[in-house]
């Protein structure tokens, strides 16, 4: 398996396709410090005391441009690095070459899979490590031992969720014979799961517990935790809701709602948490990514064993 | 000739309801070439796939080196070669690197592949453009690659399958001569194609495969015998004057089974080879011998025959 991850991590740093999609991350990256650092000055009070973190979650209107970059930019890194990685080696005619040496079949699988992630992961520490060091050039101000555990974390999340993408697209192109078809099919789903799946959870809310201008707090705030549970059905938002809960220790629950209860009760945001606590927090959006990324490996990998050698 | 490299027994395969193999037995020895014709549709590319393990048979058994490819696919994948019809290679790698995934995958030595790589570009002819990318060889090049792909290995038993598809004259004639090679070198070698000349000037034995069913197998003036004279030899002797005399007494000879006059020469139909027999009675009878000839088969009346 080695080899095959070894030449596939070769192939990968090698095409343009990386090369493409490197420079794409790095302008991003550098245009989000920029941002940043334009509205840093608002944005840090007296009291703020994760003021590094800040250059990631700053807010430009309407989400936080890094973080609204990231999670668009994590699927297509992972659909990119995925979509091809079987059909390709069967329309080439390299598939039933590469099944007639002595390997295991599951190691053409699983050498694929690793290698898009170790690319994926080192785009992933790469963007994060530019932004943190351009931030850090130009605001001054060093990162305290949490805000490095909390970007640690958020590393280690992005690359999970990554992880589910490219197993999705791999899933595809073990399932369909054209590289065009599984990667079509792979970015729609994402616009599903991105655009549609929150559209869906609000229609579904609104119907459930219809709002007008007399409804109580008690009302929204159902209203909107039917959204926030129909709308988990998407990773994205699973992921949306882990990574602005790791970068931003103020919230205190996922429930907006609750955050708004709890600001309009007490008069003022609450103190952060710790990172245990938010960790806590985030922990069943991280198994539920971490579930479906096992669930899309899984069925590519019995499919893939599975899948007869025919002759054509 | 002796150990049994391939020895399958009512070995069938069927995709969902369609019999594409059935009740196949092969006996394949070490050292032949032996060509597995048929048309397109056969099952011979099925009965391949079966062999290397790389498709689970409906029913029957497969032994391969003494390794059941169903069960033990690594061992069999470690000793065969299998060169697919539709062969490709990773085409932004250079013919060198392509061979050096090969070595890697069958955890060759680096040393030793480097050297093996190196012989082996040079004896399929590709020294020159080992270092180009594959995308800039010709098809006839890639096919030569194929072969030195299968040889890295060093395996006992290569499946060549349909090697000489839409290659020029030349490029067949490599083809032919590496094949050649490759048995000369001990490799038992199974060549599919449909390229009956080719297979007739390399192969020491053949099968003929139609509608998942070996419909002949054998060697080629056997099978033509078997297949287009009903078994018997047919002499065609050449004689200064044909008289009945003559006729009559050759029919009388044991063995013969008919005796033909077409002028200027005589179709003899026997049970064996009796040459020298014939010959010794038409020089006895002092008539003069001019020529004779034994009836030899080309395979293609012989495919023609079998599966009309």
């Amino acid at each position: 398996m080695y080899a095959i991850f070894r030449k596939e991590l070769a192939d990968h740093l090698e095409s343009k396709r990386f090369a493409i999609l490197f420079i794409l991350a790095t302008l991003a990256a550098v245009f989000a410090v920029l941002l940043a650092v334009q509205n840093i000055r608002g944005a840090v009070t007296s009291s703020s005391e994760f003021v590094f973190l800040k250059i990631f979650t700053i807010s430009s209107e309407p989400l936080p441009f890094f973080l609204f970059f990231i999670s668009i930019f994590i699927p297509i890194i992972g659909i990119a690095l995925g979509f091809d990685a079987v059909n390709s080696e069967r329309t080439s005619g390299n598939l039933s070459r590469l099944l007639s040496q002595p390997i295991y079949r599951d190691s053409i699988i699983n050498g694929k899979f690793l290698a898009s992630l170790a690319v994926l992961s080192f785009m992933v520490v790469s963007v994060i490590a530019i932004v943190g060091g351009l931030g850090l050039r130009i605001i001054g101000v060093p990162p305290n031992s949490e805000e490095v555990l909390r970007l640690v974390a958020f590393a280690l999340t992005s690359i999970i969720y990554g992880g589910f993408w490219v197993a999705l697209a791999i899933l595809f192109s073990v399932s369909f014979d054209r590289a065009a078809t599984s990667m079509l099919v792979s970015l729609a789903l994402w616009i599903f799961f991105f655009l549609f799946a929150s559209m869906i959870a609000e229609a579904i809310a609104n119907a459930r517990v219809p709002l007008d201008q007399n409804s109580s707090l008690e009302m929204f705030a159902r209203n909107i935790e039917i959204q926030r549970m129909v709308s988990r059905i998407s990773p994205c938002n699973l992921y949306g809701e882990a990574i602005v809960a790791l970068l931003t220790p103020e919230i205190a629950s996922l429930n907006p709602a609750l955050m708004m209860i709890s600001v309009t009760v007490a008069g003022k945001m609450l103190t952060p948490l710790n990172f245990g606590q938010s960790l806590l927090l985030i922990w069943p959006q991280v198994v539920s990514i971490v579930a479906l990324a096992a669930i899309c490996f899984a069925i590519s990998y019995i499919r893939f064993i599975k899948q007869e050698i025919r002759a054509i | 000739m002796g150990q049994v490299v391939i020895e399958t027994k009512d070995l069938s395969k069927t995709y969902d309801g369609f019999t594409a193999v059935d009740k196949l037995n092969l006996h394949i020895e070490e050292g032949e070439i032996f060509g597995f014709l048929g048309p397109n549709g056969a099952g011979k590319t099925t009965t391949i796939l079966m062999l290397l393990g790389l498709t689970e048979p409906s029913s029957g058994t497969i032994q391969v080196c003494g390794y059941n490819p169903d069960r033990e696919p690594l061992e069999v994948k470690r000793i065969v070669g299998y060169l697919p019809e539709k062969v490709g290679f990773y085409e932004d790698l250079t013919a060198r690197q392509n061979l050096e995934y090969t070595a890697e995958l069958n955890n060759l030595p680096r040393g030793e592949a480097q050297e093996r790589i190196s012989n082996l570009l040079s004896t399929v002819g590709l020294s020159q453009v080992s270092d180009q990318e594959v995308r800039k060889l010709s098809r006839g090049m890639k096919q030569r690659l194929g072969i030195a792909d299968i040889w890295v290995k060093d395996p006992k038993l290569v499946f060549l399958d349909e090697p000489t598809s839409g290659i020029d004259p030349e490029g067949i004639e490599d083809i032919l001569n590496l094949t050649a090679n490759m048995a000369k070198r001990g490799m038992t070698v199974v060549f599919c194609s449909h390229q009956l000349h080719q297979v007739q000037r390399i192969c020491t034995r053949v099968g003929i495969l139609a509608k998942g069913h070996l419909v002949a197998e054998g060697q080629i003036d056997g099978l033509g015998r078997q297949a287009i004279a009903g078994g018997r030899y047919r002499i065609e002797a050449q004689v200064g004057q044909v008289h009945q005399e003559l006729i009559d007494a050759i029919k009388r000879m044991g063995g013969v089974t008919e005796v033909q006059d077409s002028g200027d020469s005589l179709l003899i139909s026997c049970n064996k080879d009796l040459r020298k027999q014939i010959s010794k009675l038409i020089v006895e009878s002092d008539n003069s011998l001019l020529g004779m000839r034994i009836e030899e088969y080309s395979l293609e009346a012989i495919y023609k025959k079998v599966l009309s």
